[in-house]
């Protein structure tokens, strides 16, 4: 019998669904340069056999990328307020988990971007003090975004001191 | 209520006046040198005229700027340190600049005061730090340490000089550059030259070498010299406070309440001469390079010495010599398997440039020392990883080349961050992240145990964690 092993448990709450589109889309753009830069090579610079070997090459990666990573992403992007702390969890291939004390909470920020829009999606960053402790939610949909951060900015208005 | 024009600015442009008017040749560059000069000693007097500053019960302020104007508006609860430099000129007529650090955001540089009269700007500082006006520069307070002669044997190992030659080598250059002399038409330099040239490839390499090293030995100390001369720290009423420098003085002062741990920092040549230097972690002096001078507690000394400044400033003594918690085999794997990776990657990118594109085949030759280098390289890495929690006191250590040991007070941690690559989930391994609002801003311990990392966290922020711990069996 080996003794039991403290661990973390993640989060309680999943992200929504429609990030995974989101991210998806988001991946699918940024491929779009070189490919088309790749495009323009086998095409007009008739780049011949080694720009048609790279164009494919890159196209399946792409497509590996943009199919793969937004699941995996779902499975890993939790999050959780409770309270005391700010809990999350973020990542795929690299993962991590942030937690924050809600008496150290200096900015809450809602943000969305104009993809997230489209998928009436977006984003919770909570600023601390330290310039390397910002916690970010990604993919909340709007209404969970907004009732966090005014929840979030009452309670922080609540503490005393500067939080460093 | 002080307001004050910072009358003396035009002043700075001095040397810039003396240096067209005796360096200044026949021809175009002349008159473009002069057109320079014209602009710049318009535009010394427009700041001149356009910067004010004000020191009022609640706020300090700064306008400046004539078209876009600018005020700098910083609450002065939010003043964390007062740091006054004098450069060689502005120490002959008296002047200091001061710098006042917020320590707000990154956006926020703090403010900065050109050219007030010394003694001036040695008030400012007091009525900022709310404490009792002085003019003396060397306050009175419980000496904590000063610089003792013998530590300038430790310049040579702190590679300042490396710089230095930089920027020596830079301007030769540039003013053989600008003169168009031919650095051949010198004769000493073409003999050296010439020297080098006819001698055996073995013998000018390793004259070469020597003589760098012996340059770079000398100008490191005269840069320790330069920087350190007159070290003093001083605790005074809740304060540290430092002064230093042989040509440009400075001097820091650090609220004792800003201040979140100290950090001892030992390069590798430095560690391996028995020194260290003495770095604070406080609020309000950010971890960028430019201001870690400001932070500075003990210059490179005796590593006993860093030590007991370090635990005087801290408050306790443990935390600079208790042995520290191993990361295990795991964490030692990966240091070897990074330096095997990385000496492996070298070698085959120079045997495959030597296979297919001609290369000469030394380089991969001398590449296949990095493998027992990297060896003992992991190796260091590894013994000196290790972290430890004493009370209220974190201690993170870790680092090769630069062996760096952080602590840490526990109320100063501001959140946690624990990151696991692909690689170190696999090995149960995690970095353990302790951001805060001082210094470095965060703090890591590479390649921790899980269920070590997460017992250290939840011991040193109690409760914080409770509700998400959990026991696998």
């Amino acid at each position: 019998m080996t003794e039991p092993v403290l661990d973390l448990r993640p989060p309680a709450n999943l992200v929504n669904r429609r990030a995974m589109l989101f991210w998806a889309t988001r991946a699918a753009l940024g491929w779009l340069v070189p490919l088309a830069g790749e495009l323009l090579w086998l095409l007009l610079a008739d780049g011949g056999l080694p720009a048609l070997i790279v164009f494919f090459a890159t196209g399946v990666l792409a497509l590996t990328h943009v199919t793969v990573m937004p699941q995996w992403r779902f499975h890993v992007h939790r999050w959780e307020v409770t309270e005391q702390v700010v809990y999350t969890q973020s990542g795929w291939i690299n993962q991590e988990r942030r937690i924050v004390p809600v008496s150290r909470i200096q900015t809450v920020d809602t943000e969305r971007g104009p993809v997230e829009r489209l998928f009436g999606l977006a984003n919770l960053t909570v600023t601390t003090a330290s310039a390397r402790g910002p916690v970010h939610i990604h993919g909340l949909d709007l209404e969970t975004t907004q009732r966090l951060a005014a929840d979030l900015a009452t309670r922080t208005q609540a503490t005393a001191g500067d939080a460093t | 209520m002080l307001a004050v024009h910072p009358v003396q600015e035009v002043i700075r442009l001095l040397p810039v006046l003396i240096g067209v008017l005796f360096i200044g040749r026949d021809g175009q560059g002349q008159i473009w040198s002069l057109v320079g000069l014209g602009i710049a000693i318009a535009g010394g007097l427009l700041r001149w005229f356009t910067t004010t500053y004000q020191i009022t019960p609640t706020h300090v302020r700064v306008r400046r700027g004539l078209l876009n104007r600018r005020e700098l508006s910083v609450p002065r609860d939010r003043v964390r340190t007062v740091d006054l430099t004098a450069r060689p000129l502005q120490r002959v007529l008296g002047l200091s600049s001061v710098v006042i650090g917020t320590g707000r955001s990154d956006q926020d540089h703090g403010v900065t005061l050109d050219a007030l009269a010394t003694a001036q700007a040695a008030r400012l500082r007091e009525e900022l730090l709310r404490r009792t006006p002085t003019m003396d520069e060397r306050p009175a307070g419980s000496e904590i340490t000063r610089l003792v002669p013998a530590w300038i044997r430790f310049g040579p190992f702190t590679l300042s000089g490396i710089a230095t030659i930089g920027v020596v080598v830079g301007s030769l250059a540039n003013i053989f550059n600008e003169t168009r002399i031919d650095p051949e038409e010198f004769g000493l330099l073409d003999s050296v030259i010439g020297h080098f040239t006819s001698a055996p490839v073995a013998l000018a390499v390793l004259e070469i070498t020597v003589l760098a090293a012996v340059l770079v030995a000398v100008l490191s100390s005269i840069a320790y010299v330069l920087a350190y001369w007159n070290f003093r720290l001083v605790r005074k009423d809740g304060t540290l406070h430092v002064t230093r420098g042989l040509l440009t003085t400075r001097s820091t002062t650090i609220e004792l309440r800003r201040l979140r741990g100290a950090e001892l920092s030992e390069p590798l040549l430095l560690r391996a001469a028995g020194g260290a230097r003495c770095l604070a972690i406080t609020t309000g002096l950010r971890g960028r390079a430019a201001e870690l001078g400001s932070s500075v507690l003990l210059p490179p000394a005796p590593i006993a010495e860093a030590r007991r400044v370090a635990g005087e400033v801290i408050g306790e003594a443990a935390p600079t010599t208790t042995k520290l918690v191993r990361h295990g085999k795991r964490a030692r794997l990966r240091r070897h398997t990074r330096a095997f990776l990385f000496a492996a990657a070298v070698t085959g990118i120079l045997l495959l440039l030597w296979w297919f594109a001609d290369w000469s085949a030394w380089p991969w030759q001398a590449a296949l020392a990095l493998f027992p280098l990297g060896v003992l390289l992991a190796e260091d890495r590894y013994r000196n990883l290790g972290h430890a929690l004493l009370g209220r006191r974190l201690v993170f250590r870790h680092g090769s080349l630069v062996r760096r040991r952080y602590m840490l007070s526990s109320d100063g941690v501001i959140g946690w961050v624990f990151h696991r690559s692909f690689f170190q989930r696999r090995a149960g391994l995690v970095s353990l992240t302790a951001t805060t609002a001082a210094g470095r801003q965060h703090y890591t311990s590479v390649d921790i145990p899980t269920a070590e990392a997460v017992r250290l966290a939840e011991e040193a922020s109690p409760g914080m964690l409770e509700p998400f711990l959990v026991r696998r069996p």
